[in-house]
């Protein structure tokens, strides 16, 4: 039993990874595609083709639209049908390409052997180069770009690289899958971004519930001529929160509003690390990812790991796994903690795309309010160490100078106190937006540039 | 299809839940008195609980005009509590005023549950103690089903402190005590049963064993100092841990969620504050049991404790 974890909070739901004997598969290419603009965290992409061009797999049709952003690739060949506004799976709009499928003839130069690469150029900056050229980006769920996040500001150093393969969303397996069936890849993806960092620490942290993904990462690790520790964390959620690893791997703590490499740290997911190998070592761009489907509602045989392309449809791959089932009352993408309500299944699946997720009523449908009993739940669940129970009050009251004194925007939204509260008070719904008011009156005061 | 923000499950844990746990812990102590005490501790019980229930239910319904809340069951709780804070000999229409003070003055004046400064349970008892001090410190044993324990009639083990002196009562105090102590209020005859519910809410992680700890470390070290200082004037550790309603109140009272402290480190401070202040009414005040006193008395600094204890947050000194 693996005693390393985070010290602060955290909660314990049933796992249920009933989708982990599911090997990944690959989906057939559908006729339509719809290529986000806005896939990542920062500025959206600005599109490079017309209607009417053809494209080829892998082609480049959206270049970075500011500093922190990332390009966009076409996930198969055939011809731009249109550019415009398109639902996401919130029904936000948001600019989309839409490609007519035609093929999956490959741009020149991508090397789509299976054969493992295993030596790491030289050149640092050609490593950064190709990883933006390529499109990587978080795949733990942030979608931040990944060479922005390796590239770190003049004067701070980076201590120790921590890869994320805790998984510690209950239902999801995409990384747990990867870890098995890609583990070499993984490996050699972390040790690229160990060498771009500078050769510092590099820790895999997986959590105990996954021992076929530990044991296939320490054979890896031994088998390859790198520097990268496997290291097995307790199960607890949630654990693959950044500042929560960190402080599990380096026990160190992230200040407010600082970033992890304040700490020296540089945290990246496994399924960015198998994006970055595949750049670096085959020049392939992010066009494809794993994702789950999996929930409380479907039979263990309807459920799949998938390795899909980005800009399929979320309802193209529901309906090749069988449909939706009968009884889902709420359709998540990514995790049942964090992830998001699906208002739209026609929207298309993004870059950071992990899972369709079908919860029954029963299991999501959330109890009638009552009453504050005051027992604390929330706060000792809180892995910031924040007082849920307060900072509503605050909220109600509107409060800014006192929800910013205790620490309202250090929230990470992870869901733990709604999920622990025994009165089912929104207390994240609240914290949420006494968050948006602290994070505004700091700007508010923060010198303008 | 549902639309809503995140998490989208839960932990399935509920207030009326979470009492219910409280209802189950408490009754290996009440069944205890039961069986010692007989028929006229369950109709103290019954009275109680349904007083509690119904004062509840009206004031919501006809004084507040709100749904009832009574479906949480912490009306039960204070209910069940209530009577066994009360000794076996209570007449019943003393323990329904104890109830309506309880319920009506502690409670809901406040707002209902979760709004309340003071222990309802308490407040109700110690009203009844300075209103009816003969019926209050009537520990008359009445007929059990269990009727061959020819125990102190007429005085508790407190009591006796005042008639022998604190070396004979001291005496008094062995490990029969542990497992029944005729005598004091009903529901502390039986420390092991007390302690046993204890251990439930412990492992159902209903409540958090950091206050319990603090008051009988506390208790512990008080009277361990002035018994040591002198044995004759002052009771030993043992004796005050298990007498006076320190265990009772302890393990099922100071734990209370509403009127405890929200942190840990909040909740060691206020349990320091209740053994200090049982031990001191109880070497130096009148009051024989001081426990309800000490307990209010802290409830009562619980909103300064919240403000200057808090959970460590992540990243800040």
């Amino acid at each position: 039993m693996s005693k390393i974890t985070f010290a602060i909070g955290g909660v314990h739901p049933d796992d249920a990874k009933l989708a982990r004997g599911c090997a990944i598969e690959v989906l057939p290419l559908p006729q339509t595609m719809y290529v986000s603009m806005a896939q990542h965290l920062g500025a959206p992409a600005k599109p490079l083709v017309a209607v009417g061009d053809k494209v080829k797999t892998g082609q480049v049709i959206a270049e970075p639209g500011g500093f922190i952003s990332a390009f966009v690739h076409s996930p198969a060949s055939g011809t731009v049908k249109s550019i415009g506004p398109r639902k996401d799976l919130a029904g936000n709009n948001a600019t989309h390409i839409e490609i007519a499928v035609e093929g999956d003839e490959w741009v020149e130069g991508v090397d789509l052997s299976d054969t493992l690469v295993t030596e790491i150029p030289e050149d640092r900056q050609f490593i950064l180069d190709r990883i933006k050229a390529c499109g990587v980006v978080g795949l733990g769920g942030a979608t931040f770009p990944t060479h922005v996040k390796l590239n770190p500001a003049p004067g701070s150093v980076a201590e120790c690289l921590i890869l994320n393969g805790a998984e510690c969303e209950p239902y999801l397996t995409s990384d747990f899958r990867i870890m098995l069936e890609r583990t070499k890849e993984i490996v050699v993806g972390a040790a690229i971004m160990q060498k771009v960092l500078g050769g510092c620490r590099t820790v895999i942290g997986i959590e105990e519930n996954k021992p076929e993904a530990i044991e296939a990462m320490q054979k890896a690790v031994a088998e390859l001529p790198y520097k990268v520790e496997i290291l097995p964390l307790k199960k607890k959620y949630p654990q693959g929160g950044e500042k929560q690893l960190i402080q599990a791997v380096m026990h160190r703590e992230v200040g407010s509003g600082g970033l992890p490499i304040s700490v020296g740290a540089v945290v990246q997911n496994v399924a960015t690390s198998l994006a970055v190998y595949e750049a670096v070592q085959k020049n392939k761009p992010l066009i494809t990812n794993t994702l789950t489907i999996t929930g409380n509602c479907l039979p263990v045989e309807k459920m799949h790991n998938y390795l899909f392309r980005i800009g399929m449809p979320l309802s193209y791959i529901a309906e090749y796994a069988g449909g939706v089932p009968e009884g889902a009352a709420k359709l998540i993408s990514g995790g049942p903690m964090m992830g998001r309500a699906i208002a739209n299944l026609d929207a298309a699946t993004v870059k950071g795309s992990s899972s369709i997720l079908y919860l029954s009523e029963e299991s999501t449908k959330r109890g009638q309010e009552s009453l504050c009993i005051r027992c604390g739940r929330c706060s000792e669940a809180c892995p910031m160490g924040l007082e849920p129970f307060l900072l509503n009050r605050l909220y109600k009251v509107g409060d800014v100078e006192a929800l910013e004194a205790n620490a309202a925007q250090d929230c990470i939204e992870c869901g733990c106190c709604l999920y622990s509260c025994p009165a089912y008070i929104p207390l994240l719904d609240r914290v949420r937006q006494a968050k948006g008011m602290a994070m505004a009156a700091i700007r508010a005061r923060a010198p303008k540039k | 299809m549902i639309v809503s923000p995140n998490p989208h499950i839960h932990a399935n844990v509920s207030t009326k839940k979470l009492m219910l746990d409280v209802i189950i812990a408490l009754c290996p102590a009440a069944i205890v008195s039961f069986l010692f005490y007989g028929l006229s501790e369950i109709a103290i019980m019954a009275i109680s609980v349904a007083s509690c229930v119904v004062l509840e239910w009206a004031i919501t319904k006809y004084l507040m005009k709100k749904p009832s809340t009574t479906g949480d069951l912490s009306a039960i709780v204070t209910g069940m509590l209530l009577a066994m804070n009360l000794p076996p000999t209570c007449p019943l229409w003393v323990v329904f005023i104890g109830a309506v003070v309880a319920i009506a003055v502690a409670k809901m004046s406040f707002g209902g549950v979760g709004q309340n400064i003071w222990n309802p349970a308490l407040v109700g008892r110690v009203f009844l103690l300075v209103s009816f001090p003969t019926y209050m410190t009537d520990w008359t044993v009445p007929a059990g089903f269990i009727s061959n324990v020819d125990a102190f009639s007429g005085a508790t083990l407190l009591g006796q402190v005042s008639i022998l002196g604190a070396l004979e009562a001291d005496k008094l105090v062995n490990l029969q005590t542990l497992f029944y102590n005729i005598g004091g209020s009903a529901g502390e005859i039986s420390a092991l049963a007390l302690l046993a519910g204890w251990v439930y809410l412990l492992v159902r992680k209903v409540i958090r064993p950091w206050i319990t700890l603090s008051i009988f470390a506390t208790v512990a070290l008080v009277a361990g100092i002035f018994h040591m200082v002198d044995p004759a004037a002052y009771t030993g550790p043992l004796f005050n841990l298990l007498t006076g309603g320190v265990i009772l109140g302890a393990c099922f009272m100071a734990t209370d969620y509403v009127t405890s402290p929200m942190s840990n480190w909040g909740g060691v401070v206020y349990g320091i504050g209740i053994g200090f202040i049982v031990m001191m009414i109880c070497y130096f005040g009148s009051y024989p049991e001081g426990m309800s006193f000490a307990i209010l008395l802290m409830n009562t600094a619980v909103p300064l404790i919240n403000i200057k204890f808090h959970q460590r947050k992540y990243g800040r000194k």
